[in-house]
C-alpha cells in the first residue's frame, strides 16, 4: 500500500496542518478521541508521542505531560491496543514520535511490525541518529514501509541536510530553532535567514517546520517557508484543564480555519 | 581483548554517540577534534603543569597501616581527597576547561550530583574567566549545601532542578537542554565517564593521570607497577576508570568496582545499576541502565548524591559484561560505617562515594602479601550533615 504521508503531499503541499500530542495525556484513553477529532476539524497530518522519562529534546510542557501519561499508566504495548481499530474510521498520515530507549526494550522489529500491522506510517526518533539509523535500521524500516523522518536544525551544515535528503521518505522536519521544543512567539530574523537558506537549497524532500510553531500567525510566517507546519506544546497546553478534550480540540482547531 | 573504545566510541556493544539532532554540531565537533587537541604538546604542557601546580598533584599513594592491619594485608589509599577542591573531579575540568578555550567557547555549563563537579568547574571556570551555570537536583542541593555555597562564592550560577527524581539524573537532563538552547557560545563539561561519545574517552583519559601515578609510586614503594587489586566507587565512574586505566591490560590487576546499593540490592531503593540494569540509552549512550520493562529509567536511591544515578559509563558496562572487573555493592549502612573507621584508625574523613569503596575491604578475602590499592575519590567536608 503507498505511504499516506507520500500521498498526503501529492493531494496537498500547502499549508499542511500537523499536531502532536502525547498519547495518555491528559487521561491515559484520551488517545483515540483526540486524534478523531483533529482529522475531523482539518488536521492533515497527527503526531502520537510516546512518553518518556527523561525527554532531554523536550521543555517544560511536553516534559510535564510525559510525566502525566506515564503516571496515568502509559506504555507502548498500551498505544498499540489504544491504536488497534484506528484505521476503521480514520484515514489521516499517523506517526509515532518518541525517544529510543523504550522503542529498544520493545524491540525494533516487533516495533515496526507492529507499526505496519496498525497503519502506522511514519517515526519521529529524536536520539537515533542518522548513521545509527543507516547501518542498523534503515532495511527493517523499509521492510514495514514506515518512514522515518529526521529533524534539521539551524546549525546543521548543508553537506549534512543534502545527505538527510537523500535518506528522507515522508518529509524533512525543519527545527525552527536552535532549541528544545516549546512556544517562543514570533519568528526572529534568524530563524527567517535559516528558513531562506534551506528554502534556496531546493531539496527534493518536503519540509515541515516545528518546534515553537503556536498560533495562526505563526504557522502562516513558518508556512511562507515550507509545505506546512507542527504545532505541539501550544496544542497540549490548550488541552490541559477544564472542559471535555473533545470540546478542548475543536476550540483550538477553530483558529486555524 | 581490547577495553578501551574504539574510534566511534563503542566499548564492545556499549558506548556510542546517541543524541538528537539539536546536538549534532557541538558532538561532531568534539569527536573530530578531541585527541588531537589533547594530544597536541602545548595542550600535555598546560594540562600538566596546571595538574601539578594548581591541583596539588600527584596526589599521595598513602600506605595504611591500620588497614593493613586489621585486613591482614597491605592497603594504600590513593589520596585523590586532598587534591584542590576535594576530589577527583578537577583533574577532568581542567582538562575540559583547556579544550573549551581551544574551540572558543565563552559559556561552560554542567552538571553536578555531590556538588564535587560543580566546584570543580565553577573552580576552572573562574582561574579562566569564563561564565559557569551548575544544573543541581534540589534534593542534592539540600543535601550538600556546603558545596552550593562553594560554587556561589566562586562566581557559578547553581540552578536547582526540579524535574523527576531531582538528583544527578535529572540535573543532566536539564544541563543537555541548555546545551540544545545554546548551541554556539557554549561548552558543556560533563562530570563522568557517561554521555555520548567522545565524552567517555575523553574524561577517562584526563582521570587516567590517578593510575598513571600509582604505577609509578609503587614502583618506588614496592619495586612493582602492578598492584593486586584496584578498588574504586562508581557513581558514572569517573574515578573508577582513572584508576583502572594504566591496568586494564593488565590480566594480573583484579579491578574491583563498587556500586551503590542504597538500602540494599533488593529494596527498589538501590543504585547498584549492574544487578538492577539492562542495556539500554540514556544520556546519549547505550550502557546498563536501570530501567521498567518499557523503558522507563527508573529513580535510583543512594544516600551519596555522587552515586545516586540509574546507568554506568559505558567503559565499565563492558567491564562488567566481560567480567574484566568485578562489581561489588555497598549499602548506605556499610557506607557510612567505613567512612567512620577510616576516620578514625587513620584521620581521614572520606567522602560519603570514597566510603563506599573503603566498604568493600570486608568483602574481599585478602592474602598477606596482597597490594591493594584502594581510590579515596574525595574528602568527606560535603558530607558532615549526613555522617553526624
Ligand atoms: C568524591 C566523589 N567520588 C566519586 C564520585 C562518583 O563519580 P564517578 O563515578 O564519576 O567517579 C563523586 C561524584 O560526585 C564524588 O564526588
Amino acid at each position: 500500500m503507498e505511504n499516506r504521508i507520500t500521498k498526503l503531499f501529492t493531494k496537498k503541499d500547502k499549508e499542511i496542518l500537523s499536531l502532536y500530542f502525547t498519547a495518555g495525556y491528559p487521561e491515559l484513553n484520551d488517545t483515540e478521541t483526540i486524534i478523531s477529532t483533529l482529522e475531523k476539524h482539518g488536521a492533515d497530518l497527527i503526531e502520537v508521542g510516546m512518553p518518556f522519562s527523561d525527554p532531554v529534546a523536550d521543555g517544560v510542557v511536553i516534559q510535564k505531560s510525559s510525566e502525566i501519561a506515564l503516571d496515568n499508566g502509559m506504555t507502548i504495548h498500551l498505544l498499540f491496543e489504544q491504536l488497534k481499530e484506528i484505521r476503521k474510521h480514520v484515514s489521516v498520515p499517523l506517526i509515532l514520535m518518541g525517544y529510543l530507549n523504550p522503542v529498544m526494550q520493545f524491540g525494533i522489529e516487533n516495533f515496526c511490525k507492529k507499526c505496519s500491522e496498525i497503519g502506522i506510517d511514519g517515526t519521529i526518533i529524536p536520539d537515533l541518529p542518522l548513521e545509527v539509523y543507516e547501518s542498523e535500521y534503515k532495511t527493517i524500516f523499509e521492510t514495514y514501509s514506515l518512514s522515518n523522518i529526521f529533524l534539521i536544525t539551524t546549525q546543521t551544515s548543508d553537506d549534512r541536510i543534502r545527505k538527510i535528503d537523500g535518506l528522507s521518505s515522508g518529509f524533512i522536519y525543519m527545527v525552527s530553532s536552535s532549541s528544545t521544543t516549546g512556544a517562543k512567539g514570533a519568528v526572529d530574523q534568524e530563524q527567517l535567514a535559516y528558513f531562506e537558506r534551506i528554502s534556496k537549497m531546493e531539496l527534493r524532500s518536503k519540509r515541515l517546520i516545528g518546534f515553537g510553531i503556536s498560533d495562526k500567525h505563526t504557522f502562516q510566517r513558518a508556512c511562507g517557508y515550507s509545505n506546512g507546519a507542527i504545532i505541539g506544546s501550544a496544542f497540549i497546553s490548550s488541552i490541559t484543564g477544564v472542559g471535555t478534550v473533545t470540546e478542548k480540540v475543536i476550540q483550538f482547531m477553530k483558529k486555524f480555519d | 581483548m581490547n577495553y578501551q573504545s574504539d574510534d566511534k566510541g563503542y566499548y564492545g556493544m556499549f558506548g556510542g554517540a546517541f543524541i538528537p539532532e539539536m546536538m549534532h554540531q557541538n558532538i561532531d565537533q568534539l569527536q573530530n577534534s578531541y585527541i588531537d587537541i589533547i594530544e597536541s604538546k602545548s595542550f600535555k604542557d598546560e594540562f600538566k603543569l596546571l595538574l601539578q601546580d594548581y591541583a596539588g598533584r600527584p596526589s599521595p599513594l598513602y600506605y595504611s597501616d591500620r588497614l593493613s592491619d586489621h585486613y591482614k594485608t597491605h592497603i594504600y589509599l590513593k589520596r585523590e581527597d586532598l587534591n584542590h577542591t576535594g576530589s577527583h573531579k578537577i583533574n577532568n575540568t581542567i582538562g575540559q576547561i583547556l579544550l573549551a578555550k581551544r574551540l572558543g567557547k565563552t559559556r561552560i555549563i554542567a552538571e553536578t550530583g555531590a556538588g564535587q563537579h560543580g566546584v570543580a568547574t565553577a573552580t576552572v571556570c573562574a582561574r579562566a574567566g569564563l561564565e559557569c551555570i551548575v544544573y543541581m537536583g534540589a534534593v542534592d542541593v539540600a543535601r550538600q549545601s556546603p558545596n552550593v555555597e562553594k560554587m556561589k562564592m566562586l562566581g557559578a550560577e547553581v540552578r536547582a532542578v526540579q524535574s523527576g527524581s531531582k538528583t544527578l539524573k535529572d540535573a543532566t537532563n536539564e544541563a543537555i537542554r541548555d546545551w540544545i538552547n545554546n548551541p554556539v557560545d557554549t561548552h558543556y563539561i560533563i562530570g563522568s565517564v557517561v554521555g555520548p561519545h567522545p565524552y567517555p574517552d575523553m574524561v577517562a583519559r584526563f582521570q587516567s593521570v590517578i593510575s598513571e601515578e600509582i604505577r609509578i609510586q609503587l614502583k618506588l614503594k614496592v619495586g612493582r607497577e602492578t598492584p593486586d587489586y584496584v578498588i574504586a566507587c562508581v557513581g558514572g565512574g569517573s574515578n573508577a576508570a582513572g584508576s583502572f586505566y594504566h591496568f586494564l591490560h593488565e590480566p594480573s590487576v583484579k579491578l574491583i568496582a563498587v556500586e551503590a546499593a542504597g538500602l540494599g540490592v533488593e529494596t527498589g531503593e538501590s543504585a547498584a545499576t549492574t544487578q538492577l540494569g539492562k542495556p539500554g540509552i540514556l544520556h546519549g549512550s547505550r550502557s546498563l541502565l536501570m530501567q521498567t520493562a518499557d523503558g522507563q529509567v527508573i529513580e535510583p536511591y543512594s544516600i551519596s548524591a555522587g552515586l545516586d544515578y540509574p546507568g554506568i559509563g559505558p567503559m565499565h558496562a563492558n567491564l562488567f559484561t566481560t567480567q574484566r572487573a568485578q562489581f561489588l555493592n555497598a549499602t548506605d549502612t556499610e557506607a557510612l560505617e567505613a567512612a567512620l573507621y577510616l576516620s578514625q584508625k587513620e584521620g581521614i574523613i572520606p567522602a560519603l562515594e570514597s566510603a563506599h569503596a573503603l566498604a568493600a575491604l570486608n568483602k574481599i578475602e585478602f592474602k598477606p602479601d596482597d597490594i591493594v590499592v584502594v581510590n579515596v575519590s574525595g574528602r568527606g567536608d560535603k558530607d558532615m550533615e549526613t555522617f553526624l
